[in-house]
């Protein structure tokens, strides 16, 4: 036998510890991993190429399905960069409406990340009790945006929709919105329950602790964002950082583990405690938006075709920049006088970021782990795909720097203006 | 023996196997159905898993072009004739073993191991390194449990000074020991207890499939007709398994408390039959419900070094110290 007895086995594109296709081929010295390599590009749509070529309104519900389960996210950025590149102002109940929706969608995505987390170590139990659960706030946000999953909510300059007036009382009691307070009061009854099962149960911790280790340091030289580095102990957070819609007037404290009496190991525990954690951040800001909420109009500009009017005059770039429950993500618009269309969209989610802090976390753990640490950065592949080039006759995979497609570029140019130049 | 004795063993030899294949998925059904409850699902109707087998016995069975074929054909049929041979050495409810005198449970322990063996090799003969790891996995683990197991078989056997499961189970256990006895013997329950879902592969134990992590492990490269046999081979071991923690703890019979009567044919009273019977299958869906369903429902899948270290170091300590105590109660006390 050779000395070197490691073996390759591929994750992906299709697998089951994988719900998007993907791929990272991992080295293995029997149970070990040796070495791990992603390999993305398997579920690039174009959507950004999509997006130029339709007017800068047509794109919110495109953006919107850029995820299924962060869309809020991916609406928000956008509209946000582009109110951003021309100059507009979303209304301030506008603002606060925003940021409960947001709230509201990191509660889901929280939820459906524990479910999906216990389903990854084998705990189908709590998977369905997880994601039963999770319908109480899908309720919620499908009775005030129309719609369970993409909500199409966000317009330049405001939301589309006010919250229900059913759900609206115009005494400042605390009980206000009542389908509000009695969705978060349920969480909050239930969040005991939800942090018995996963920071308490014996098999679940020992899944869980120790397992996936990234250190402060790591964390802060590969980039990563969200809950992924918070659970390190790295202070990050888009919403303190650099306060968006209402996020501004309300307090708020960054989630780490230490705060709550437990270490800054980075593990995934720690990041299973973080996600957990933030639910209940989540509730408190809610309940601080409804009790804030001003009284006005909802959209600065209800009429569309003055708007699309003033979106085709507008020339400039715009940054959308925000706090997703995945992490920091980022929309980058640009606008050019005289033009319907967008001239620029690129976006960039929180898992390009986060995929970088994989390969610290797989090396020297075993194959039983590579689920919930693939999970635990709760990765969305369909957010942040990127193409890959492959050569269709040897198969052979390569990649392009910038320097390199500029060469090609300007080679192109070349080519086609031949001895014009 | 005479020709009518050897008519009617041939008679339970031919009829055995189709009650064990029905009992394996009639029991099967049942604990879908009654985990699904569990998790606040609705879940399958029992019969599902007569439907799936009748849906893999009719779809295409595919060999992959890197497997041995006939290694990969053969581990399933071995798979599956182990158990249901293991099955007529084994008292079910009140009938005794049907091959009585020919085997005893020594045999019984070597049978068990077969399907795991023949499981592990069809995954490494099919090429696959999904398969290759779920093999490797399902041996350790079968090391692993073995040995708890073996505490507890030799336990039983020393107290009844035989291995015959005719003997063993004609007297529950129970009655011949003490209350350290009683203490011990509980320990040696409770160990063997923990074997079963590793002998089934069912969660906390199921590394070796890890639908997660390997994709089914195993049997990712398997299907159709062989894919079938191992789903038959696993719901035939659950009755095999079932029976044995029945026959050397649980033997009672529904007759040692009531006697129902009713008609008597060839010396055998038709109502005691049924009651015992009915008795028996009631005990075989507790133990499963138990040992399969109820900790299928509370814990997560262990990594393979963690599962291996439960059976090693806690399960084998406290079967070999039940042992301790009924040994210490038949020789000192």
């Amino acid at each position: 036998m050779s000395k070197d007895a490691t073996y390759e086995v591929p994750i992906g594109p299709i697998h089951p510890a994988l719900k998007e296709p993907f791929m990272v081929k991992f080295k293995l010295d029997g149970e070990t991993i040796v070495d791990a390599d992603p390999h993305p590009g398997m579920n690039h749509r174009g959507i950004e190429f999509m997006g130029m070529h339709r007017n800068p309104l047509k794109v919110i519900p495109l953006a919107e399905r850029i995820c299924g389960i962060c869309s809020i996210v991916h609406q928000h950025m956008y509209t946000t960069a582009v109110e951003h590149a021309a100059g507009i102002e979303p209304t301030n109940r506008a603002r606060y409406i925003r940021t409960i929706m947001c709230e509201l969608e990191r509660i889901h995505s929280h939820v459906l990340w524990a479910g999906v987390a216990a389903h990854e170590i084998g705990f189908d139990t709590h998977l369905h009790f997880t994601w039963k659960i999770r319908e109480k706030v899908m309720d919620l946000l499908e009775e005030i945006s129309g719609n369970r999953v993409n909500y199409s909510m966000w317009t330049v300059g405001g939301v589309r929709r006010d919250i229900p007036k059913k759900m609206y009382r115009r005494d400042f009691s605390p009980k206000m919105y009542p389908k509000i307070q009695n969705t978060l009061e349920y969480y909050e009854k239930l969040y005991g329950k939800l942090e018995d099962i996963f920071l308490g149960d014996p098999s679940i911790r020992l899944r869980t602790k120790n397992i996936g280790i990234l250190t402060e340091k790591e964390a802060l030289e590969l980039c990563g964002v969200g809950p992924t580095v918070r659970a390190s102990g790295v202070k990050k957070d888009v919403r303190i950082d650099q306060p968006y819609a209402a996020y501004g007037d309300l307090e708020l404290d960054y989630v780490i583990p230490s705060r709550y009496g437990y270490e800054n190991t980075g593990d995934v525990f720690s990041k299973t405690l973080v996600r957990l954690k933030e639910i209940l951040q989540s509730i408190d800001l809610i309940r601080q938006c409804v009790q804030k909420m001003p009284d006005e109009d909802i959209d600065s500009e209800p009429k569309k075709a003055a708007l699309l009017n003033k979106l085709k005059k507008a020339d400039g770039e715009g940054i959308g920049r925000i706090e997703a429950p995945r992490g920091e993500a980022l929309h980058y618009v640009r606008l050019k006088e005289g033009h319907e269309e967008l001239d620029n969209w690129k976006v960039r989610a929180s898992t390009y970021n986060n995929l970088a802090t994989y390969a610290p976390m797989f090396l020297g753990e075993q194959i039983a782990d590579i689920p919930i640490i693939a999970a635990c950065i709760d990765p969305c592949i369909g957010c942040m795909d990127r193409a890959e080039i492959v050569d269709i006759n040897t198969g052979e995979q390569t990649s392009y720097d910038h320097e390199e497609l500029h060469e090609m570029s300007v080679r192109k140019t070349r080519e086609i203006l031949g001895d014009k130049l | 023996m005479n020709l009518e004795e050897l008519i009617i063993s041939l008679f339970y030899v031919l009829i055995i196997p189709f009650i064990g294949i029905f009992l394996g998925l009639l029991y099967k059904g049942f604990d879908r159905k009654i985990t699904a409850m569990m998790q606040s699902r609705i879940g399958p109707p029992w019969r599902q898993p007569f439907r799936d087998i009748r849906k893999l016995f009719m779809k295409e069975t595919i060999i992959p072009d890197g497997a041995v074929p006939w290694l990969f054909n053969a581990a399933p049929v071995i798979a599956l004739i182990a158990p249901l041979i293991a099955l007529a050495y084994l008292p079910i409810g009140p009938l005794g073993p049907i091959m009585e005198g020919f085997g005893d449970l020594i045999l019984i322990l070597y049978l068990l191991a077969i399907p795991a063996v023949a499981m592990a090799v069809g995954g490494l003969s099919s090429g696959s390194p999904y398969a290759t790891v779920g093999a490797q996995r399902e041996l350790v683990l079968m090391m692993s449990y073995e040995f708890p197991l073996a505490i507890a078989a030799v336990t039983i056997a020393w107290r009844f000074e035989t291995f015959s499961l005719g003997v063993i189970s004609s007297t529950p256990v129970w009655w011949l020991v003490g209350p350290v006895g009683t203490l011990g013997l509980i320990l040696v329950a409770l160990a063997l207890f923990t074997v079963l879902p590793g002998e089934l592969s069912r969660v906390p134990f199921d590394q070796a499939e890890a639908e997660t992590e390997l994709a089914e492990g195993l049997f990712v490269e398997y299907s159709g007709r062989n894919l079938g046999l191992f789903y038959l081979a696993e719901a035939v071991k659950m009755v095999v398994v079932g029976t044995l923690m029945i026959a050397l703890f649980f033997p009672q019979n529904l007759t040692n408390w009531v006697t129902i009567g009713g008609p008597e044919i060839f010396g055998i009273i038709i109502g005691d039959l049924v009651g015992n019977v009915a008795f028996f299958l009631l005990k075989l869906l507790a133990v499963i419900f138990v040992s399969v369903s109820v900790v299928r429902v509370a814990v997560a899948r262990f990594q393979i070094d963690k599962a291996s270290y439960f059976y090693w170091v806690p399960m084998t300590l406290i079967g070999l110290l039940g042992t301790l105590l009924v040994w210490i109660e038949g020789v000192i006390l």
